[in-house]
Protein backbone atom coordinates (compact mmCIF):
# COMPACT_ATOMS: atom_id res chain seq x y z
CA UNK A 1 0.00 0.00 0.00
CA UNK A 2 1.26 2.81 -0.91
CA UNK A 3 2.12 5.98 2.06
CA UNK A 4 0.10 9.18 1.71
CA UNK A 5 2.31 12.00 2.48
CA UNK A 6 2.29 13.83 6.00
CA UNK A 7 1.13 17.23 5.44
CA UNK A 8 2.19 19.94 7.10
CA UNK A 9 -0.08 22.72 7.34
CA UNK A 10 0.64 26.46 8.12
CA UNK A 11 1.84 26.99 11.81
CA UNK A 12 2.68 22.97 11.66
CA UNK A 13 5.53 20.52 12.37
CA UNK A 14 6.33 16.46 11.39
CA UNK A 15 9.14 14.58 11.46
CA UNK A 16 9.08 11.24 9.89
CA UNK A 17 11.99 8.26 10.38
CA UNK A 18 13.60 6.79 7.11
CA UNK A 19 10.54 6.34 5.21
CA UNK A 20 7.47 8.52 3.68
CA UNK A 21 7.09 12.09 2.43
CA UNK A 22 6.81 15.32 4.28
CA UNK A 23 4.64 17.90 2.32
CA UNK A 24 3.39 21.79 2.76
CA UNK A 25 1.21 22.77 0.18
CA UNK A 26 1.34 26.37 -1.31
CA UNK A 27 3.74 28.47 0.49
CA UNK A 28 3.04 32.10 0.15
CA UNK A 29 5.07 34.53 2.13
CA UNK A 30 5.57 31.46 4.82
CA UNK A 31 8.65 29.43 4.56
CA UNK A 32 8.73 25.84 4.75
CA UNK A 33 11.56 24.66 6.54
CA UNK A 34 13.32 21.28 6.10
CA UNK A 35 16.10 19.43 8.36
CA UNK A 36 17.37 16.09 7.58
CA UNK A 37 19.94 14.50 9.74
CA UNK A 38 21.57 11.74 6.80
CA UNK A 39 23.05 9.05 9.04
CA UNK A 40 20.14 8.51 11.11
CA UNK A 41 17.49 9.41 7.73
CA UNK A 42 15.50 11.62 10.31
CA UNK A 43 13.15 14.13 8.09
CA UNK A 44 11.59 17.23 9.98
CA UNK A 45 9.46 20.15 8.16
CA UNK A 46 8.25 23.28 9.83
CA UNK A 47 5.92 25.49 7.86
CA UNK A 48 6.30 29.27 9.61
CA UNK A 49 4.23 32.57 9.15
CA UNK A 50 6.14 35.30 11.01
CA UNK A 51 9.90 35.84 12.04
CA UNK A 52 9.54 36.34 15.68
CA UNK A 53 8.34 35.38 18.86
CA UNK A 54 9.10 38.81 20.24
CA UNK A 55 7.02 40.21 18.63
CA UNK A 56 3.76 38.38 18.79
CA UNK A 57 1.09 38.73 21.17
CA UNK A 58 0.00 35.26 20.93
CA UNK A 59 2.77 32.99 21.50
CA UNK A 60 0.66 29.16 22.03
CA UNK A 61 2.38 27.86 19.17
CA UNK A 62 6.05 27.73 18.37
CA UNK A 63 5.37 26.58 14.99
CA UNK A 64 4.08 30.54 14.08
CA UNK A 65 7.71 31.49 14.17
CA UNK A 66 10.94 30.99 12.93
CA UNK A 67 12.58 31.31 15.79
CA UNK A 68 10.42 28.91 17.74
CA UNK A 69 9.19 26.91 15.38
CA UNK A 70 13.62 25.30 13.93
CA UNK A 71 14.22 25.08 17.85
CA UNK A 72 11.27 22.81 18.48
CA UNK A 73 11.59 21.07 15.38
CA UNK A 74 14.99 20.18 16.27
CA UNK A 75 14.57 18.89 19.31
CA UNK A 76 11.66 16.61 17.79
CA UNK A 77 13.84 15.36 15.64
CA UNK A 78 16.90 14.42 17.89
CA UNK A 79 13.36 12.50 20.48
CA UNK A 80 13.30 10.67 17.23
CA UNK A 81 16.61 9.76 17.02
CA UNK A 82 18.45 12.49 14.94
CA UNK A 83 22.25 13.59 16.36
CA UNK A 84 22.22 17.85 16.05
CA UNK A 85 25.61 17.47 14.69
CA UNK A 86 24.75 16.03 11.63
CA UNK A 87 21.48 18.06 10.92
CA UNK A 88 21.23 20.08 7.92
CA UNK A 89 18.70 22.59 6.27
CA UNK A 90 17.28 23.54 2.95
CA UNK A 91 14.83 26.51 2.79
CA UNK A 92 11.71 27.64 0.40
CA UNK A 93 9.02 30.31 0.46
CA UNK A 94 8.99 33.25 1.71
CA UNK A 95 7.85 35.48 -1.85
CA UNK A 96 6.40 38.27 -2.35
CA UNK A 97 3.31 37.38 -3.70
CA UNK A 98 1.80 41.19 -4.36
CA UNK A 99 3.72 44.13 -5.00
CA UNK A 100 1.76 46.06 -2.76
CA UNK A 101 2.86 43.96 -0.02
CA UNK A 102 6.14 46.05 -0.02
CA UNK A 103 3.86 48.52 2.06
CA UNK A 104 2.50 45.45 4.20
CA UNK A 105 6.01 45.02 5.63
CA UNK A 106 7.61 42.33 2.93
CA UNK A 107 7.19 39.48 5.48
CA UNK A 108 8.43 36.85 3.29
CA UNK A 109 11.82 38.45 2.94
CA UNK A 110 11.98 38.86 7.03
CA UNK A 111 10.65 35.50 7.54
CA UNK A 112 13.22 34.02 5.27
CA UNK A 113 16.06 36.30 7.21
CA UNK A 114 14.80 34.79 10.31
CA UNK A 115 14.91 31.47 9.78
CA UNK A 116 18.60 31.60 8.45
CA UNK A 117 19.33 33.59 11.48
CA UNK A 118 18.35 31.32 13.52
CA UNK A 119 20.29 27.87 11.34
CA UNK A 120 23.05 30.14 11.93
CA UNK A 121 22.47 30.62 15.37
CA UNK A 122 21.59 26.28 15.36
CA UNK A 123 25.21 25.56 13.63
CA UNK A 124 22.21 24.19 10.54
CA UNK A 125 24.22 24.70 7.50
CA UNK A 126 21.47 25.19 4.27
CA UNK A 127 22.50 23.26 1.75
CA UNK A 128 19.75 24.45 -0.77
CA UNK A 129 17.04 27.29 -0.93
CA UNK A 130 14.66 28.90 -2.93
CA UNK A 131 13.42 31.75 -2.14
CA UNK A 132 11.74 35.23 -2.18
CA UNK A 133 10.60 36.37 -5.65
CA UNK A 134 6.98 36.37 -6.39
CA UNK A 135 5.04 32.82 -6.78
CA UNK A 136 3.85 30.26 -4.55
CA UNK A 137 5.85 26.51 -3.71
CA UNK A 138 4.70 23.18 -2.73
CA UNK A 139 7.34 21.44 -1.40
CA UNK A 140 8.04 17.71 -0.57
CA UNK A 141 10.64 16.11 1.41
CA UNK A 142 11.85 12.26 1.27
CA UNK A 143 12.59 11.19 4.30
CA UNK A 144 14.52 8.36 2.96
CA UNK A 145 17.03 10.47 0.70
CA UNK A 146 17.09 14.15 2.23
CA UNK A 147 16.11 15.50 -1.41
CA UNK A 148 13.19 18.32 -1.36
CA UNK A 149 11.26 18.98 -4.25
CA UNK A 150 10.13 22.20 -4.79
CA UNK A 151 6.23 22.63 -7.58
CA UNK A 152 5.22 26.01 -9.03
CA UNK A 153 2.36 26.90 -10.74
CA UNK A 154 4.68 28.52 -13.48
CA UNK A 155 8.41 27.53 -13.10
CA UNK A 156 7.83 23.84 -13.49
CA UNK A 157 9.38 21.91 -10.42
CA UNK A 158 12.73 21.71 -9.04
CA UNK A 159 14.83 19.64 -6.85
CA UNK A 160 17.26 20.80 -3.82
CA UNK B 1 -14.83 41.76 21.08
CA UNK B 2 -11.42 39.88 20.15
CA UNK B 3 -12.05 37.66 17.09
CA UNK B 4 -14.81 37.93 14.32
CA UNK B 5 -16.31 34.72 15.42
CA UNK B 6 -17.54 36.94 19.11
CA UNK B 7 -19.60 38.41 16.93
CA UNK B 8 -23.95 37.64 18.03
CA UNK B 9 -26.06 36.61 15.38
CA UNK B 10 -27.21 40.53 14.80
CA UNK B 11 -24.27 41.31 13.88
CA UNK B 12 -23.60 38.31 11.28
CA UNK B 13 -26.77 39.11 9.90
CA UNK B 14 -25.70 42.71 8.95
CA UNK B 15 -22.61 41.29 7.69
CA UNK B 16 -25.06 39.23 5.46
CA UNK B 17 -26.69 42.12 3.83
CA UNK B 18 -23.54 43.98 3.42
CA UNK B 19 -22.23 41.31 1.68
CA UNK B 20 -25.72 40.88 -0.26
CA UNK B 21 -26.07 44.58 -1.14
CA UNK B 22 -22.11 44.70 -2.41
CA UNK B 23 -22.15 41.37 -3.91
CA UNK B 24 -25.66 42.98 -6.03
CA UNK B 25 -23.91 46.46 -6.85
CA UNK B 26 -20.42 44.40 -7.82
CA UNK B 27 -22.90 41.78 -10.26
CA UNK B 28 -24.39 45.11 -11.93
CA UNK B 29 -20.60 46.98 -12.72
CA UNK B 30 -19.47 43.72 -13.99
CA UNK B 31 -22.57 43.78 -16.05
CA UNK B 32 -22.61 46.69 -17.57
CA UNK B 33 -18.38 46.13 -18.31
CA UNK B 34 -19.25 42.83 -20.41
CA UNK B 35 -22.74 44.20 -22.01
CA UNK B 36 -23.85 40.76 -20.67
CA UNK B 37 -26.44 39.90 -17.85
CA UNK B 38 -25.22 38.12 -14.82
CA UNK B 39 -27.14 36.79 -12.05
CA UNK B 40 -26.38 35.50 -8.62
CA UNK B 41 -28.02 33.13 -6.04
CA UNK B 42 -27.70 35.13 -2.26
CA UNK B 43 -24.38 35.31 -0.71
CA UNK B 44 -23.39 33.45 2.30
CA UNK B 45 -21.02 34.83 5.13
CA UNK B 46 -18.39 32.21 6.51
CA UNK B 47 -16.37 33.24 9.31
CA UNK B 48 -13.65 30.24 9.49
CA UNK B 49 -10.39 29.60 11.09
CA UNK B 50 -8.04 30.15 8.50
CA UNK B 51 -6.78 26.34 8.52
CA UNK B 52 -10.40 25.41 6.59
CA UNK B 53 -10.46 28.23 4.39
CA UNK B 54 -8.61 26.25 1.47
CA UNK B 55 -11.16 23.84 0.92
CA UNK B 56 -14.09 25.90 0.96
CA UNK B 57 -12.31 27.58 -1.92
CA UNK B 58 -11.18 24.27 -4.17
CA UNK B 59 -8.62 23.08 -2.64
CA UNK B 60 -4.91 24.57 -1.42
CA UNK B 61 -3.27 24.63 -4.46
CA UNK B 62 -6.29 25.55 -6.90
CA UNK B 63 -5.01 28.15 -9.21
CA UNK B 64 -6.85 30.92 -8.94
CA UNK B 65 -6.66 35.23 -9.37
CA UNK B 66 -6.59 36.83 -6.08
CA UNK B 67 -7.04 40.54 -6.24
CA UNK B 68 -5.60 42.67 -3.41
CA UNK B 69 -7.03 45.85 -2.01
CA UNK B 70 -6.31 47.57 1.00
CA UNK B 71 -8.76 50.43 2.36
CA UNK B 72 -8.05 53.32 5.12
CA UNK B 73 -10.47 55.94 6.43
CA UNK B 74 -13.42 55.22 8.61
CA UNK B 75 -12.71 51.42 7.96
CA UNK B 76 -9.03 50.05 7.52
CA UNK B 77 -8.10 46.11 6.52
CA UNK B 78 -8.13 44.26 3.27
CA UNK B 79 -10.14 42.93 0.41
CA UNK B 80 -9.23 39.91 -1.06
CA UNK B 81 -11.23 38.76 -4.31
CA UNK B 82 -10.53 35.33 -5.80
CA UNK B 83 -11.88 35.00 -9.02
CA UNK B 84 -12.26 31.34 -10.24
CA UNK B 85 -10.36 30.58 -13.60
CA UNK B 86 -13.43 29.50 -15.57
CA UNK B 87 -14.91 33.13 -14.83
CA UNK B 88 -12.07 35.21 -15.43
CA UNK B 89 -11.51 33.96 -18.79
CA UNK B 90 -14.63 34.70 -19.92
CA UNK B 91 -14.94 38.38 -18.33
CA UNK B 92 -11.06 38.81 -19.90
CA UNK B 93 -12.55 37.23 -23.43
CA UNK B 94 -15.65 39.57 -22.93
CA UNK B 95 -13.41 42.65 -22.45
CA UNK B 96 -10.29 41.94 -24.49
CA UNK B 97 -11.68 39.77 -27.33
CA UNK B 98 -8.52 37.34 -26.97
CA UNK B 99 -8.87 33.82 -25.37
CA UNK B 100 -7.43 33.36 -22.72
CA UNK B 101 -6.12 29.61 -22.45
CA UNK B 102 -3.54 29.73 -19.72
CA UNK B 103 -4.96 32.35 -16.64
CA UNK B 104 -0.96 32.14 -15.02
CA UNK B 105 0.38 33.62 -18.23
CA UNK B 106 -1.33 37.12 -18.69
CA UNK B 107 -0.23 40.24 -20.61
CA UNK B 108 -0.48 43.30 -19.05
CA UNK B 109 -3.39 45.19 -20.27
CA UNK B 110 -5.45 41.10 -19.22
CA UNK B 111 -3.87 41.96 -16.21
CA UNK B 112 -4.98 45.85 -16.07
CA UNK B 113 -8.34 44.24 -16.66
CA UNK B 114 -8.33 41.47 -13.83
CA UNK B 115 -7.29 44.35 -11.63
CA UNK B 116 -9.45 46.85 -12.69
CA UNK B 117 -12.41 43.83 -11.96
CA UNK B 118 -10.91 43.59 -8.85
CA UNK B 119 -11.64 47.62 -7.82
CA UNK B 120 -15.03 47.81 -9.37
CA UNK B 121 -15.76 44.63 -7.15
CA UNK B 122 -14.16 46.74 -3.68
CA UNK B 123 -15.86 50.05 -4.36
CA UNK B 124 -19.15 47.64 -4.87
CA UNK B 125 -18.81 46.49 -1.28
CA UNK B 126 -17.42 49.75 -0.20
CA UNK B 127 -20.34 51.54 -1.00
CA UNK B 128 -22.28 49.05 0.47
CA UNK B 129 -20.57 50.41 3.19
CA UNK B 130 -20.91 53.84 2.65
CA UNK B 131 -24.78 53.19 1.81
CA UNK B 132 -25.16 51.83 5.27
CA UNK B 133 -23.26 54.67 7.15
CA UNK B 134 -21.75 58.03 6.60
CA UNK B 135 -18.59 56.89 6.12
CA UNK B 136 -15.55 57.97 4.48
CA UNK B 137 -13.11 54.75 3.15
CA UNK B 138 -10.28 54.79 0.65
CA UNK B 139 -9.43 52.38 -1.38
CA UNK B 140 -5.59 51.61 -2.40
CA UNK B 141 -4.15 50.69 -5.93
CA UNK B 142 -5.20 46.91 -6.42
CA UNK B 143 -2.27 44.19 -7.14
CA UNK B 144 -2.74 40.98 -8.48
CA UNK B 145 -1.55 37.70 -8.29
CA UNK B 146 -2.59 34.47 -10.03
CA UNK B 147 -0.99 31.48 -7.86
CA UNK B 148 -1.84 28.59 -5.81
CA UNK B 149 -4.55 29.45 -3.22
CA UNK B 150 -2.88 28.54 -0.42
CA UNK B 151 -0.14 31.12 -1.40
CA UNK B 152 -2.66 33.86 -2.38
CA UNK B 153 -4.29 33.81 1.21
CA UNK B 154 -1.19 33.91 3.04
CA UNK B 155 -1.04 37.15 2.83
CA UNK B 156 -3.92 38.09 4.68
CA UNK B 157 -3.22 35.22 7.09
CA UNK B 158 -0.30 36.30 8.19
CA UNK B 159 -0.96 40.10 8.05
CA UNK B 160 -3.96 39.18 10.52
CA UNK B 161 -1.72 36.22 12.36
CA UNK B 162 -1.51 38.47 15.47
CA UNK B 163 -4.96 39.74 15.48
CA UNK B 164 -7.14 36.56 14.82
CA UNK B 165 -6.81 32.93 13.71
CA UNK B 166 -9.98 33.42 11.46
CA UNK B 167 -11.24 35.55 8.21
CA UNK B 168 -14.58 36.28 7.14
CA UNK B 169 -15.33 35.04 3.83
CA UNK B 170 -18.25 36.09 1.60
CA UNK B 171 -19.17 33.50 -1.56
CA UNK B 172 -21.74 34.02 -4.04
CA UNK B 173 -22.64 31.85 -6.75
CA UNK B 174 -22.85 33.66 -10.00
CA UNK B 175 -24.60 33.18 -13.35
CA UNK B 176 -23.08 34.22 -16.71
CA UNK B 177 -24.81 32.64 -19.88
CA UNK B 178 -23.99 28.50 -19.20
CA UNK B 179 -21.54 29.06 -16.79
CA UNK B 180 -21.68 29.11 -12.84
CA UNK B 181 -19.27 29.89 -10.58
CA UNK B 182 -18.38 30.45 -7.03
CA UNK B 183 -16.78 33.72 -6.52
CA UNK B 184 -15.06 34.23 -2.81
CA UNK B 185 -14.38 37.72 -1.04
CA UNK B 186 -12.43 37.96 1.50
CA UNK B 187 -13.16 41.07 3.73
CA UNK B 188 -10.47 41.33 6.72
CA UNK B 189 -11.85 44.57 8.57
CA UNK B 190 -9.27 45.75 11.66
CA UNK B 191 -11.52 44.73 14.82
CA UNK B 192 -11.49 48.62 15.24
CA UNK B 193 -13.15 49.27 12.17
CA UNK B 194 -15.63 46.58 12.50
CA UNK B 195 -16.82 47.82 15.69
CA UNK B 196 -17.50 51.09 14.33
CA UNK B 197 -19.93 49.69 11.51
CA UNK B 198 -22.15 48.08 14.51
CA UNK B 199 -21.89 50.92 16.39
CA UNK B 200 -22.64 53.36 13.31
CA UNK B 201 -25.89 51.50 12.94
CA UNK B 202 -26.67 51.50 16.71
CA UNK B 203 -26.47 47.79 16.75
CA UNK B 204 -24.87 45.68 19.73
CA UNK B 205 -22.46 43.07 18.13
CA UNK B 206 -21.37 40.62 21.10
CA UNK B 207 -22.39 37.50 21.38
Amino acid sequence: MRDDPVVIGIAQAGVLRETGHLVSYALGSCVGICLYDRERCVAGMVHVMLPGEEAAIDRKNPFKFADSGCRELVRLMVERGAERRHITAKIAGGACMFQGERSLGAIGERNVQAVRETLRLLHIPILGADTGKDHGRTIDLDAATGILTVKTVRLGTLTL
Amino acid sequence: MDQYSDLNNTAKEILAEIGNIGTGHAITSLSEMIGRRIDMDCPSVHILEYHKVPELLGGVEQVQAGVLLQVTGDISGMFMFLISESFLKIMLQELTGVKIEDVGRLEEMERSAVCEMGNIMCCSYINALAQMMNFKIDVSVPDLCVDMTGALLSVPMIYFANISDELLLIQASYHLGDLSVVNNVLFLPEMESLKRIFEALGESYEG
